[in-house]
């Protein structure tokens, strides 16, 4: 550990993947420059790269490296990377603005109140602050379609809880560390529970499988629970969506 | 007549694989696919045809019924297997009349055995793909009682049988660097060449734990790194010092540190260690990776020319003019006499 890495940072992941990344950790400027890049890398379409893809802070390249040699898509990677400030660089074009209609509290956001009370506020101004929140898709993983979601408020700044919560249920919104969940799968987590969406985020047969893409912007407007109740019979569980300009 | 393959009874990690879904990592969705493509290779070599999905037999395999004539091969590990109570070779091919019922045990070495079929098998397709990936609750297990579509065989020998390196229990893999090798310090990374390793109980088509002998493994204070993409073959390592190599069914991206990278070709034999096999790991340079790589494709495409007749030997057969190698079957290489 001699050396201290100078971002953008390039490295291989195995043997035909090269990773360009912006940072070593979350922040808003890396995830919008890995964004950026990765929508240049598609504009680009260089021979031989077989699959783009972009992380919290990174862009990703997959390529059959028998047919392009590692050193000849480096040497276009720097380039690109040098060809100007990434951290500078404008959101890419072409996403959406969703809105997911979210039952906050109560049964269906059971810790929106400890949460709240972690932030130090009331669980009325929690729900206000959420609601009203516009967060970016910064990643997708874990499981198909599930999104990370940032950043919130600096007071949303709250750790995971220490003991995992055993199940929650698919559709379920959580948050910790300025960041947004919601669960694609039913699974155990650390993040606490304040609401639940009922828009299906992967479907099948659908044109575009899943609803989410990395770049895309998300609200979480309130919906009580009767009419929660009544999206639920809904196939795209009340969400809709427009292109951002 | 449908063309299917009925099961009477599966294992409990027998599913339907193929290549599995590349292109979908951007929405959290990992390729999956076999976890023995070189396994799926050699079915498809066997029965003279594109690589196919196939039924993968995690450990046990299951009792089958041919819902018509069908061409099979019998691939990867080594499982106990019969037709209609005969005993039938590994990595071979074998005619599976209708209504003939093929027997498979548990595993002898190895952990995932293939049983192909000519035609391959047809599940619905999803997202350019056939192959279940239940960890993103793609598909399911098979069961007793599904009936699995089968495809169009061009038809070709059976009785044919492919000679195999043995990659069912453990050995050497190779690695290359990682994302985050370098946060390892360089003791530790010396010692990953020289420890020897124990292939884990705790095993999924998620990846396979391996235990070191002698000290634990990882970064100083535990450190979590930017959750990052995950390569297939990725040595993960987590808080209690036991690396995890990283496998088909893997997430997409992870906060973990990694130590190294096993190489694509190596994938085989660390997917078919079977628990309590000894592993060992050796650093090689990307230009030794990519030769191995190159190795390994041109041996994929040798094995067509690999296959070859599945006889017993002269001395072991009085009677070889009069063996039946092949019944109920016309190609062009055999012919009944």
């Amino acid at each position: 550990m001699s050396d201290l890495p100078v971002y953008p940072l390039l490295r291989t992941a195995g043997i035909d993947g090269l990773l360009v990344s912006f940072g070593d950790t979350l922040s808003e400027p890396a995830n919008r420059a890995a964004l950026a890049f990765r929508a240049a890398l598609e504009r680009e379409a260089w021979e031989g790269v077989e699959e783009i893809s972009s992380s919290l802070v990174s862009a990703y390249l997959r390529f059959d490296p028998l047919a392009v040699r590692h050193a000849e898509l480096e040497a276009r990677l720097r380039g690109l990377m040098a060809s100007r400030d990434w951290l500078q660089a404008e959101m890419p074009q072409g996403r959406r603005l969703h809105r997911i209609p979210t039952a906050y509290g109560g049964a269906l956001g059971p810790q929106l109140a400890e949460a709240a009370q972690v932030a130090g506020m009331s669980e009325a101004e929690a729900l206000l602050s959420l609601s009203s929140s516009r967060v970016r898709v910064t990643a997708l993983g874990f499981a198909p379609g599930q999104p990370y979601l940032g950043e919130l408020p600096e007071v949303w700044n709250i750790p995971r809880q220490q003991a995992l919560t055993p199940r929650v249920p698919q559709g379920a919104l959580v948050l910790a560390i300025r960041q947004f969940v919601i669960f694609s799968v039913t699974a155990p987590t650390g993040w606490r529970h304040v609401g639940q969406t009922a828009a299906p985020l992967f479907r099948l047969g659908a044109e575009r499988p899943f609803l989410l893409a990395p770049g895309d912007e998300v609200e979480f407007p309130q919906v009580s629970a009767e009419a929660f109740a009544r999206l639920q019979a809904d196939p795209e569980g009340g969400a809709t969506w427009e292109t951002l300009a | 007549m449908t063309r299917e393959l009925i099961v009477h009874r599966a294992g409990p990690a027998v599913t339907v694989q193929d290549g599995g879904r590349p292109g979908w990592i951007a929405y959290g969705l990992s390729r999956g696919g076999a976890m023995d493509r070189l396994a799926l290779a050699e079915g498809a070599a066997l029965l003279g045809q594109g690589e196919s999905a196939a039924l993968e037999m995690g450990g046990m395999g299951g009792r089958f019924e041919a819902g018509c004539d069908l061409r099979i091969a019998l691939t990867g590990a080594p499982m106990r297997a019969s037709i209609d109570g005969a005993p039938v070779t590994w990595h071979a091919s074998h005619a599976l009349p209708r209504g003939a019922v093929l027997e498979i045990g548990p595993v002898q070495s190895g952990a995932y055995g293939y049983l192909s079929v000519g035609g391959g098998l047809r599940p619905e397709t999803v997202l350019g793909a056939v192959s279940a990936h239940l960890t993103a609750g793609l598909g399911r297990a098979v069961e007793a009682g599904d009936r699995i579509p089968v495809g169009a065989d061009n038809g070709g020998a059976v009785a044919r049988r492919l000679v195999v390196e043995d990659r069912f229990s453990g050995g050497e893999l190779r690695v290359v660097e990682s994302l985050q090798t370098r946060l390892f310090p360089e003791a530790q990374r010396l010692r990953l060449g020289t420890t020897r390793f124990t292939r884990d109980a705790r095993a999924n088509r998620m990846g396979v734990k391996v235990v070191p002998e002698g000290d634990a493994f990882g970064v100083e204070g535990g450190l979590s790194v930017v959750s990052e993409i995950i390569t297939p073959g990725d040595i993960q390592v987590t808080g209690d010092g036991a690396p995890f190599v990283l496998l088909a069914e893997c997430q997409t991206t992870g906060g973990y540190p990694r130590l190294a990278t096993v190489i694509p070709a190596d994938l085989p034999r660390i997917a078919q260690a079977p628990a309590g096999a000894e592993l060992r790991f050796r650093f090689v340079t990307m230009d030794e990776a990519l030769a191995a790589e190159a190795a390994h494709r041109a041996a994929l495409a040798a094995l067509p020319r690999r296959v070859e007749a599945l006889v017993r030997h002269p001395r072991d057969v009085p009677e070889l003019l009069g063996y039946k190698l092949v019944s109920g079957f016309s190609n062009g290489e055999h012919h009944d006499h």
